[in-house]
Order: structure tokens, then sequence, then C-alpha cells
């Protein structure tokens, strides 16, 4: 009974996820989204910066998506490292909306070329493993993404220039990415193996020399004596960003873990992106983070109460007559069932298993969402309880 | 009757059912008593799960289906620590060695400093396993499914040559590189891009396809998935969109097939843009299959019915 009901199947004893609550609030000053690829991350990101600065909040947006598919859906062209305004919105209410992608290598010459002199920050540049660092590294995109967090936080909180900043994750490989990364950059950064690298002989861990130096063969071995000497080089000139490196990445985490910050986990109605939003939610209250809920995107619904067994028979029944279309419309009401039954049962296992998380849902939509009227349609779906 | 290709790499952006649409073709390619090996990269278990199985550890390479067709799949989810030791271990004698670096910290520095070393090692293994056949080695496998990161990293990681060519001139990871890079451009590998119907994942289908044609990679099959087949013609769609149709389905309230025309309005127009994007995908020269969407969801009835579809549609098999 309850599976075919028209309304979104979010049972009685899931809370609500309150959008505008949370865009109501003025301490709320940063709202992360994040979630496996393909759940609509960048549209759900964009649809609550449009809402909020539709709202009266000064909202700087900042996709990660190498797809540029924010830069779509906002009606802006390409868009770069710093914010541009997104003018068609409504300024009724005193808001504003800034839209900026993420571009990784130029966030990260920046640190660079901000934290060290001319000359070093010249060599650095031209290094061959700070290129495939700064360009390829796979935990280089989550952490420039926090860097650059942290600078419009700062420029925010400086200027009054937002009061708002929502963030869209890039696609993590696995759910624990997004918090690991800035650890795992700087733990790499200022690790033993790299201070080895550079003093091989001095200092405290000079007992270790010889384990060091067999290992030192080994790497020689695999990698070719020439790799070693660059990577020393590179260290040597990146040697004094290093404890900036893990500074930063300490303070981004502890304006993640504060109350003006809060994670949205986006998922879908499937089976992998509801199991990788159980790793996002778990991994975030493990940290003591913010969660305020679930985004639950595309999710189907259907206005006519029929089962799909029913609509099946019916169906049979006009079998070989000429109405192919309703014979046709039957059958696709009861794939349409299907799919919500399927979709109810993995939303009740997620709620059974974590009874707390809030949701809200958007229900699949027809068309793609690819302007800003479509944003707002989202927006208004994303707030409505039902 | 031989497997036409021994090694399919299989990609496609998030959300497409690319672990899933893997898993049937490796569950096509086990006919009668063949052995398929079915590996993924960075450590989702989404293999496992599809089969109801316990996670893969290690370097374990596990049975993890028997199909219906009388073949078994084995399962194997590559990690780049476990493949730097052991080939340590095989070509250098050196796996406490390669567990001391790992202590260091040093296999974490130079996959991560060099990514492009850790995608030498990821589809170095794959390698390994597609040559054990050739070298009549034990647990050889008669074709490898390597299910790859996603399409908008496709190009990047199977390019492993360009990875290193700026790192490393000469040495053995540079010679490990070329000998990868010849198996994937060999006759024998072929990569399949899945795609849903929709704008994103076409668009980053045609993306791919254009960023991975340098790579001399061949690209075999692009896989519709989740497609809802109709047997509706393009006027019929056009007519049922408009949402001007009346239906009479007896036994049907008037509100009801009201409600029946109107949601039959969406799926007709959902249909008609599909349609759309399949014709972008035909433009692209590539043979395409299509694997009808299951509303049951992914089990391994299901993924057993995919094989099917894909031997149906792809040419698996010479001669």
């Amino acid at each position: 009974m309850s599976s075919v009901e028209s309304q979104p199947h979010r049972g009685p004893t899931v809370p609500f996820l309150d959008i505008d609550k949370i865009i109501g609030d003025r301490e709320t000053k940063i709202i992360i989204c994040c979630g496996s690829g393909g759940v609509g991350k960048t549209t759900t990101s964009a649809a609550i910066a449009v809402r909020a600065a539709e709202a009266g909040r000064k909202v700087a947006v900042l996709t990660i998506d190498p797809a540029r598919r924010l830069a779509q859906s906002l009606g802006v062209g390409e868009l770069d490292n710093t914010p541009r305004p997104v003018t068609m919105i409504d300024t009724a209410a005193g808001g504003s909306l800034d839209a900026m992608m993420l571009n990784m290598k130029g966030t990260f010459d920046d640190v660079v070329i901000a934290h060290s002199t001319p000359d070093k920050a010249a060599a650095i540049l031209q290094n061959q493993f700070y290129v495939a660092l700064s360009s390829e590294f796979s935990g280089t995109q989550e952490y420039m993404a926090m860097e650059k967090l942290g600078q419009l936080h700062a420029e925010a909180e400086a200027s009054g220039r937002w009061d708002l900043i929502v963030v869209d994750t890039p696609p993590a490989r696995s759910a624990l990415d997004f918090l690991d990364a800035p650890e795992h950059l700087s733990s790499l950064l200022d690790g033993r193996f790299l201070r080895m690298l550079l003093h091989p002989a001095h200092g405290p861990l000079r007992f270790m020399t010889a384990g060091f130096s067999m290992m030192s063969a080994v790497m020689t071995k695999i990698l070719g004596a020439q790799i070693i000497s660059d990577v020393q080089t590179f260290v040597r000139a990146f040697e004094a960003l290093f404890g900036g490196f893990r500074q930063r990445a300490t303070s981004t985490f502890e304006l993640l873990s504060s109350r003006h910050s809060t994670f949205l986990v986006v998922a879908t109605p499937q089976h992998d992106a509801l199991r990788e939003a159980e790793y996002f939610v778990d991994r975030l209250t493990e940290e003591g983070m913010p969660l305020s809920g679930m985004v639950l995107n595309r999710v189907h619904t259907s206005a006519l109460a029929i089962s799909p067994e029913r609509a099946l028979s019916l169906a049979e029944d006009l079998a070989g007559t000429s109405a192919v279309l309703e014979v046709e419309a039957l059958r696709r009401h009861a794939a349409l069932m299907r799919t919500i039954e399927t979709e109810t049962r993995l939303m009740e296992r997620f709620a059974a298993a974590r009874p707390a998380v809030a949701q809200t849902q958007v229900q699949s939509l027809p068309t793609d969402v690819t302007d800003l009227s479509a944003l707002r349609c989202v927006g208004t779906l994303l707030s409505d309880k039902d | 009757m031989t497997p036409k290709h021994t090694l399919h790499i299989v990609s496609g952006k998030g959300g497409t059912g690319k672990t899933t649409i893997a898993a049937g073709l490796a569950c096509a390619l086990a006919t009668s008593g063949r052995r398929v090996l079915l590996c993924e990269v960075e450590g989702r278990n989404g293999i496992t799960e599809r089969f109801d199985v316990p996670a893969l550890t290690g370097p374990e390479e596990r049975r993890i289906s028997r199909t219906p067709a009388g073949g078994t799949v084995y399962g194997l989810s590559i990690d780049a620590e476990d493949a730097l030791i052991e080939y340590l271990d095989t070509f250098y004698h050196l796996s406490i060695a390669g567990k001391a670096l790992d202590r260091f910290g040093a296999v974490d520095f130079a996959t991560s400093i060099a990514p492009g070393l850790r995608d030498v090692l990821l589809t170095g293994k794959v390698y390994e396993a597609v040559r054990r056949k050739i070298k009549n080695r034990p647990n050889s496998y008669d074709a490898v499914v390597f299910d790859a990161p996603p399409t908008g990293r496709i190009a990047k990681f199977l390019n492993v040559h360009a990875a290193v060519a700026g790192l490393a001139k000469v040495g053995p990871i540079r010679n490990q590189a070329d000998s990868i890079m010849r198996l994937l451009r060999s006759a024998t590998t072929t990569l399949h891009l899945v795609t849903l119907l929709e704008d994103m994942p076409v668009t980053e289908t045609e993306e791919a396809v254009a960023a991975l044609r340098p790579t001399r990679i061949r690209i075999g099959t692009v896989i519709e998935n989740m497609v809802t087949p109709t047997p509706l013609d393009h006027d019929q769609l056009e007519t049922a969109a408009a949402g001007s149709v009346l239906l009479k389905v007896p036994r049907l309230t008037v509100k009801q097939n009201q409600a029946l025309a109107s949601e039959f309005a969406i799926e007709a127009g959902r249909t008609l843009q599909e349609q759309q994007r399949h014709d972008r995908l035909t433009a692209l020269g590539l043979p395409l299959a299509s694997i009808t969407f299951d509303p049951g969801g992914i089990d391994e009835g299901a993924i057993f019915s995919i094989a099917e579809q894909l031997t149906d549609q792809m040419s698996l098999e010479d001669g």
C-alpha cells in the first residue's frame, strides 16, 4: 500500500532535512556537498546556492568537478579560478551569487608563489615532480579545494563580500579521500621518508642510515638513479613550504568541524550510491563533522496508485488489440512502479541502518537541469517537505 | 572458438553501471570451462557486492561465480602497494625490501608523487594476469576483464607511457611501461565505454573517445546501459509526449486514465530524448550495444541476464 503512494516514500520516522532552515541560519557560513560520482552533487550545490542567494544570502559557490557542469547550469561561460557574478538571479532580497570553478594547478601555484621567494618559487614551478604533483596527484584536487575554501572564507570574513560559501566536492575515488587528502598530502610532504631523502645522514634518524641506503638502492633499482636525484632536488626546493602545508591542513579541518560549517551527503536511491553515502555519514560522524543530512536525488514517483501486477494484467488484456498506446503506457507504469519498489526498499534499508540522518528528496526530473529556472525548480523540490 | 580479445577494459562515467557491465561481460566470456578474471582498482568491493560474496582482500584471486554457461569468474582487487611488493619480489626477489619501503612510507610517497607510477603498477598487474596464458603459467585465464577508472580519467590512466615518460627516460619502470603499452595497443585488447542515454554521460563518452584516440588503444563497443526499449515509432512517441492522447484502458476510471496519460507523456518524452542521445552515439561510428533497464535492481541473476544480452550483441568470439 505505502509503496504505491503518490508522494515520496520517506517513512514517517525519517527526520526531514530542512534546507531553507540551513540557508536561513546566518551562522551557517559553509555548506559542503559530498557524495559519489554521478549523483547530482554539482546540481544540488548550484541549486542550494541559487536558492540561498535569492533568499538574501551573499553566496559564493565553488565547484571542483572538471566536467564544467556548474558553468553550464548557471548559464555562465567557462568558470575560472576567480569568483564571477551570476547576473541572472533575483537580488530583491539583497543577496548575490558568485560562481567559480577550482583550477587545481593554479591554486597550488598561488600557494607556492605566496609562500616562497621568487627564485625558489620559479625553481619549484619548473620541477617535473611539482608539475606531476600539482596536476595529477590523486589527493591534490581535494587538498586544493580545501585550500581555496580557506582562502574564500578568509576573504569573506575580511571583506564581507560573501556570507555563505557552498562547496561541491570532487567525485571521490573512495568516500574517505575528501577528508584524508589534506592530511595525506601534508604527511607525505613532511613525512620521514622525505626528511631522509633530504638529510640521509643527519639528525636523530642517523641510526637508520643502513636501512635507508638499502632502501635507496631499491628505489634506484626500480626507478633509476636519475629519478631519485630529481626528487631530491624537488624536495629541497619544496622544503620551506612543508610546515605551512600541515598548518593549513589543520586549520581547514578546524574550520570544517566548526558550527559554521555543515555537510550534506548527496545520493540517489541506488545501491552503490547509498552504500557510499553510508560511508560518508559514518566517517563524518566519526570525525565529529557537522552533518545536516542527506539529499536524495532522482527519486522516482508516480501519481497513479496502480500496482505493477495490475498494470501488467491490464496490458495483457489489451495485447493484440489496436490499443498499442494503452499497452505501452501500462507497461511503462509497471516498470516505474517496480523501480519505485526497488528504490523504496533500498531507502528503507538505509533509514533503518542510519535512522538519525535527516533526508530530503528530489524527484526524478523529466529533463536535464541546464538553466537557472531548472535550478530554481530543484531548489523548491529540495526545500519541499513532500 | 577462442575469445577474440584476451583483455577487455571497461570504463564509464560514475553512476552509469560500469562495474555491473564489467561483471556481465566477465560472465559472458566465461563459457564452457573457461576461466575469466574480473579485476577492479581503487578497492570499492563493487565486484564482490554484486555477486554477494565476501570482499576480496590482498592479492587473492578468488572464484566469485560459476556461470550458467559452465565457466568460472574469478575476482581480483588490485592495490598499488601489493602490486609494487609483488613486482619487487618477481623481478628482484626483494619482497622484504618492499615491506621495508612500505614501512618508511616510501611506497606511498613514490606512488603519490609520481601518479604515473601508481598507474603503471595497477595496469602492470593486469598485464601480468593477461600474460600468464601466453607464458603458460599456472592460474592463467582465457580472458581478463578490467573494471577501469571512470571515463573522465581513463585516457590519462591508460596512457602509462606518457605518464612515466616525463619522469623516467630509461630504466626498469620505463621498460615495464613500454611493455604494458604494447599490450594495451595490441589487437587482443579492447576497451568498452558504458553510458546512460542521458546528456552528461553521452558528452563524457564523446570526450573519452576523443581523448583515447592518441593512445591508439582500440575502442570496442559503446554500451548503452539501463535502456527502456519501446515498440512505438517516433510519431507515436511524439503524440504521447505532447500529452494530448486520450487513453482508454477498460476498468480504469477517467481520472486514472488521465493520470496514466500524463505519466506516459513524461515517459515518452524521456524515450524521445534517449533516442536523440542514441543518435549522437551512433555518430561516433563505433559498434553499439544496448542493455535493458532492470527495475528490480542488480543481483547475480540480473548480471547473467546482462551477460546474455552482451553475448547477443557483441562479437566476443573468433572463428
